[in-house]
């Protein structure tokens, strides 16, 4: 094996530009799957934290009550469910720190939410109505961070709401808005803060009030509408859901549930950075086959003469195969750190600048993309070691 | 002495049907030990094709062939790689070194691939046969800064340095010139003297024949003498 790795050695060195080249080719291979590595794991991150990011990753939901029957006996007399009405969670509130205890778990937010109207002047637009647990603003949105005018925190009197809103209803922040719930319950609030996530949706209909508000336009003295719960791994939610219910009892649903086509386009996003991958590889492993093919054709008499000395077949295999795995491992070592260069100007992280490429230079899979190049190296030398093994020594020697 | 090679009814043809060449022809030969011979013969006498079997290179169409008592014709491939490791050395008329290796490298190749790596007993092996070659200050050399007389002789001593029973040695002084030729003849017959190895040598010229203990003449794919 020393003696094989000697030669392989020699071999590589005795034609520098040569090797220079073929080791420059993989390097370019390993620097295109790093680079492409990078900027499908920061593309996929980027939209699961623009999308899956502000959303909860399993949610625990009172469900409404079954209408009661209101009279036994023919003719039945039923109510009708409501579809308005905010269902309670009594008892939500004691299990928030238990939740918040459980491995994977990144935030638990306690809601308080209903559906309502917002009327300013004569303009009215109907409207989420959420509280918040003071402190968790930005627990499943980043709600401090989208805020672009006032402040996320809210006190008595005081309403958040979106940009799209305000411009629908030519609110400014400090003027005054009127807030009834489906309840009908009124009360006269401050706009204090207007925030913009970007998303059409929650920046024209979710408004955020303060505990007090929200009981009272619910008419809800205790317990909870809904609990958010963060993960820190999205991918677990299907598990966590099951493991929750079984713990509180109240009925947990993971995001998976209403985002099963979302999860499949992901998926497909993954797919096909595993074929853009897969092709650098191939090309890696293509190159280095001809290379080491051109290699032992020159190298024929040479191989004679081992041969001719007593070098069994499996010793020549070794010779080519450990020429291939170094010149994987150069192309490999180099290309990384190539990738690993050119990435460098990219921020860390996921902290992605607008209008720029979304690369995670962590995603590099800088070990993965050595490793598979030295295998692929390996395997791709097999094939010309082996019929350089198979030459004829009298015939290679005459050559 | 006793019989170091013995070959009987030896056939070599190659090609099949109307291409069919017969080479060798039902030969015989016994090569003692520590016996120098020439061979000699016009070209295409298969001259080398019986150097190539000797040397265990190439498989004879029938015959027999053994060497120390083994069966050459019945082994395997890899047996006879090994053995051919271990008990036959070769001289070929083009040197044929490893020309990016070093002339020290060149000598105990056939060593290295034997133990796995270059050793040190193998190294001082090595130096002492270039010494003896008179190439001494020529051990670190690579072997395309050699002159031709030079890289035969490091051939020779590549040849010798498993101290093998058997060198086998094609026309190892047609590409030089008559000094030279001269020097590594003198090299073969101090080893000879010194290791007892046995030499069969292929070559032409008469000069060179008329330096071997035994001269066997292969006429018509036999051999005469």
């Amino acid at each position: 094996m020393l003696y094989a790795l000697k030669i392989a050695g020699r071999y590589l060195t005795a034609s520098k530009a040569q090797t220079g080249l073929l080791v420059l080719g993989v390097a370019v291979g390993v620097f295109i799957f790093i680079f492409m590595s990078a900027l499908i794991g920061g593309l996929a991150e980027l939209i699961l934290s623009r999308t899956v990011g502000d959303i909860a990753h399993v949610s625990i939901q009172a469900e409404p009550e079954v209408p009661a029957l209101l009279l036994a006996g023919a003719p039945l007399l039923v109510q009708q469910k409501s579809s308005t009405t905010a269902a309670n969670l009594p008892t939500a509130a004691n299990f928030i720190a238990l939740i918040e205890s459980l491995p994977g778990v990144r935030a638990v937010s306690p809601q308080i939410s209903g559906a309502g109207f917002v009327t300013h002047g004569a303009q009215v637009a109907q409207v989420s109505i959420n509280w918040l647990m003071p402190g968790r603003e930005s627990a499943i949105a980043n709600l401090d961070g989208y805020v672009v005018e006032g402040t996320a925190r809210l006190g008595a009197g005081s309403i958040l709401i979106g940009k799209r809103l305000a411009e629908d209803l030519n609110l400014l922040l400090g003027q005054s808005v009127r807030l009834s719930s489906t309840k009908g319950i009124e009360t006269a609030l401050t706009v204090t803060g207007i925030y913009q996530m970007g998303a059409g949706g929650p920046d024209r209909r979710t408004a955020y009030v303060s505990f007090g508000t929200a009981r009272t336009l619910f008419a809800m003295p205790q317990g909870l509408t809904r609990v958010e719960i963060k993960l820190t791994d999205i991918y677990a939610a299907d598990a966590m859901a099951p493991q929750i219910t079984a713990l509180t009892g109240l009925t947990a649903k993971s995001w998976t549930v209403d985002g099963a086509q979302f999860l499949e386009a992901l998926s497909a996003q993954a797919k096909t950075g595993v074929f853009l991958k897969s092709f650098a590889l191939i090309t890696i492993v293509i190159g280095v086959a001809s290379a080491l093919l051109l290699s032992t054709y020159r190298r024929r008499p040479e191989i004679g003469i081992m041969r001719a000395m007593g070098a069994s077949e499996r010793f020549v295999v070794l010779v080519f195969v450990l020429q291939g795995a170094l010149i994987g491992l150069m192309g490999g070592l180099l290309g990384a750190a190539l990738g690993y260069a050119a990435l460098l100007p990219f921020p860390a992280g996921g902290q992605f600048r607008t209008g720029s490429l979304p690369i995670d230079i962590k995603q590099g899979s800088y070990g993965l993309a050595i490793g598979l190049t030295l295998l692929g190296a390996i395997l791709a030398s097999i094939w010309p070691a082996r019929s350089a093994a198979k030459v004829d020594p009298v015939t290679a020697i005459g050559q | 002495m006793s019989a170091l090679v013995v070959v009987q009814d030896l056939v070599k043809t190659f090609g099949a049907g109307l291409t069919e060449t017969p080479v060798l022809r039902g030969l015989n030969l016994t090569l003692q030990t520590g016996e120098v011979s020439a061979l000699l013969g016009p070209s295409g006498s298969g001259k080398s094709t019986l150097l190539t079997i000797l040397g265990t290179l190439m498989q004879p169409t029938s015959g027999a062939h053994q060497m120390l008592g083994c069966d050459l014709v019945r082994a395997s491939d890899s047996a006879r790689t090994a053995f051919r490791n271990q008990h036959i050395g070769f001289v070929f008329q083009f040197h044929n070194l490893l020309p990016d290796f070093t002339a020290l490298e060149n000598v105990i190749f056939p060593a290295a691939i034997r133990a796995g790596r270059e050793t040190t007993v193998a190294q001082a092996r090595g130096k002492d046969l270039l010494a003896r070659m008179g190439l001494q200050d020529r051990i670190h050399f690579p072997t395309a800064h050699l002159s031709g007389g030079q890289k035969q002789r490091v051939a020779v001593a590549r040849a010798l340095m498993n101290r093998p029973e058997l060198v086998l040695a094609d026309e190892p002084t047609g590409n030089l010139d008559r000094a030279s030729a001269g020097q590594v003849m003198e090299l073969i017959a101090q080893i000879n003297q010194d290791e007892g190895t046995t030499f069969l040598i292929s070559t032409h010229d008469e000069k060179i024949a008329a330096l071997c203990a035994r001269q066997l003449v292969v006429v018509d794919g036999q051999v005469q003498g």
